[in-house]
């Protein structure tokens, strides 16, 4: 986008580069509060290498999101000083971490969705979209990858290991419906090959998960109840903790640097 | 006998141990196929496991603030600082395995406190500007006493140490730069940096252990090539170091007697605290039981997901394989 211009397409830009960070920030937030807690060393490092390639997307396009809209707020005023309302990340990503196999679930619910989205992003005509997704795809599918092994591995481990990705499955099946629900936003910016328009993918997403759970000899639950309004700033009330600890040092001290 | 290239432990060989002898004088690296005494391996295992123990333990003060980190850039890096940490855990175990003994059962040790990790972190992170301080003073004085170990005479953990004093270095820098911004930011922020170096001052110097009279394992270590400086040298040496950048930081040191003596160049400080070095090393320190229990919690939490890794292994090793695997998992 050349500066000065006003584009008629800038308000949904700036919200799409808002959604797919702000996705990215909160789960790497959730991700990282694993430091120093993990099964495994190994695990430990992991864990905290895909909060970090997380924090690095959120950062990339929270930057983007600050420059269409004119560079009033950088990616920190974005990330500290939105309230509640404002951040417009999905429910699935700001659920708690719970036990190890509710952290592995979400991530394959999430990896899954993340890797065919940034599949597609490449050929956005957005140069920097595209670059994000040039590089974030390759991150989706190693954090893919490893969820798909740990859900096979606790799926077909032991009974108590199966019991409870069973359990983490069932619970957090119903955040995922949301991550296909597209508004105008998406589907404006889908026309002039901007976005990708969510709604597109979850045939293939529901494909690749009932092969996963499958393979880790699961089911596949059904439920009654779907979770959405995240992309409208209507979150789960655990959303409100998250960001109270992520912001409340940086809110202690207005205008400071770091 | 003389056509065995290595004995059993315990087992005495005089042409062996004079091999090592040599070895030693020449400088050249003991490596894990060589004979070696019994008492130098086990002097190795318990140093190299109570290091690897504080890398691990070290992860929990810093991991205290990533979720609140106040920037994101300041976020990344201290979330690629507490992953190193855990990395330098495992290179530095993986050295020990080499001398015969398994990660599980240090561990276990750990928990069980039976083996030690740093008393550092025995102390509580209560402000964002303790990340700054353990960056710059912690990491600091772990690199005044991991460069000298950089040429120890046991090859895996020679190089062991090469690695992780590079990416020491670079916590150091960070910390500093981290301070450096606070001390130069708001006044709060300021006094937030300053505090935090007032509390961190005094442990970091006891991180180099007793002074030299008070130390009676040191010249063992130091005839083996495991030791090359002694803790007084080494303390020494950081304190030289690290005046000069408190001046550069605009930060105070929490001692008065801090001056430099023009004749050696070299600065003198006041009277450390041997008893609470001695009440901390002995489980007294503010932290002690929060790190052991964190410790045994993520351990015990993690229990059943190791179980069932090792139980989808042996459920799908290849037939070939099948004996080892279900060893494993008994
Ligand atoms: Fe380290
Ligand atoms: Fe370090």
């Amino acid at each position: 986008m050349s500066e000065g211009t006003v584009d008629p397409m800038a308000p949904a830009l700036f919200s799409y580069a808002l959604r797919l960070g702000d996705d990215a920030l909160i789960l790497s937030q959730r991700l990282s509060e694993w430091a120093s807690r993990a099964p495994e060393i190994e695990e430990d490092i992991a864990l905290t290498n895909i909060a970090l390639d997380l924090l690095g997307q959120a950062r990339a396009l929270l930057d983007y999101a600050a420059v269409i809209e004119g560079h009033q707020r950088d990616e920190d005023d974005l990330a500290y000083l939105r309230t509640e309302r404002d951040f417009c990340n999905v429910h699935l990503v700001e659920q708690e971490n719970g036990d190890f196999a509710h952290t592995i679930a979400r991530q394959l619910f999430f990896s899954t969705y993340q890797l065919f989205l940034y599949e597609e992003l490449i050929s956005s005509t957005d140069e920097l979209l595209a670059g994000v997704a040039a590089k974030g795809v390759k991150e989706a599918a190693y954090h893919h990858d490893h969820a798909l092994q740990w859900t096979v591995r606790l799926g077909d481990g032991t009974e108590d290991s199966r019991r409870r990705m069973q359990a983490a499955v069932d619970r957090l099946w119903p955040f995922t419906a949301e991550l296909f629900d597209a508004d105008e936003v998406e589907k404006e910016l889908a026309v002039h090959g901007i976005a990708v328009d969510p709604s597109n993918l979850r045939a293939r997403w529901e494909r690749a998960i009932h092969d996963a759970l499958a393979s880790a000899t699961l089911t596949v639950p059904s439920t009654l109840w779907t979770s959405h309004g995240g992309r409208r700033g209507v979150h789960t009330e655990c959303f409100g903790y998250l960001l109270a600890e992520m912001q409340y040092l940086h809110r202690l001290h207005p205008g400071a640097s770091w | 006998m003389a056509e065995r290239d290595h004995l059993e432990p315990g087992e005495q060989s005089p042409a062996l141990a004079r091999r090592f002898d040599e070895m030693l004088a020449e400088d050249d690296r003991i490596e894990p196929r060589d004979w070696m005494p019994d008492a130098y391996r086990a002097t190795l295992i318990r140093q190299i496991a109570q290091h690897a123990h504080s890398e691990i333990i070290g992860m929990q003060p810093e991991a205290n603030w990533i979720t609140r980190a106040p920037s994101l850039r300041r976020k990344a890096i201290l979330m690629a600082k507490v992953q190193d940490e855990a990395g330098h855990g495992l290179y530095l175990y993986g050295a020990a395995e080499t001398l015969g003994v398994d990660r599980r059962d240090l561990l276990e040790l750990l928990n069980t406190r039976k083996q030690r990790y740093s008393s550092i972190f025995n102390y509580p992170t209560t402000s964002w500007a303790d990340v700054g301080a353990i960056g710059w003073l912690v990491d600091g004085a772990a690199i005044t006493n991991q460069v000298p170990l950089c040429r120890c005479s046991y090859g895996p953990y020679a190089r062991a140490m090469v690695r992780i004093c590079k990416e020491e270095s670079f916590h150091q820098r960070q910390g500093f730069d981290l301070l450096l911004t606070l001390s130069k930011g708001t006044a709060e922020q300021h006094a937030m940096a300053q505090d935090a170096v007032n509390r961190w001052w005094w442990p970091s110097l006891m991180m180099f252990g007793p002074p030299d009279d008070q130390s009676p394992n040191s010249a063992q270590s130091m005839a083996w090539g495991i030791k090359r400086f002694s803790n007084d040298e080494l303390r020494q040496k950081f304190v030289d170091m690290t005046v000069p950048q408190a001046d550069v930081l605009g930060l105070s040191l929490p001692d008065p007697e801090l001056t430099l003596d023009g004749q050696t160049g070299h600065y003198r400080f006041g009277p450390i605290d041997w008893d609470e070095f001695a009440r901390v090393l002995k489980g007294g320190g503010p932290c002690n039981e929060q790190r052991i229990a964190h410790r045994v919690k993520a351990h015990d939490e993690g229990e059943w997901v190791r179980q069932a890794a090792a139980a989808h292994a042996a459920k799908h090793a290849p037939v070939r394989a099948l004996k080892p695997a279900t060893e494993a998992v008994a």
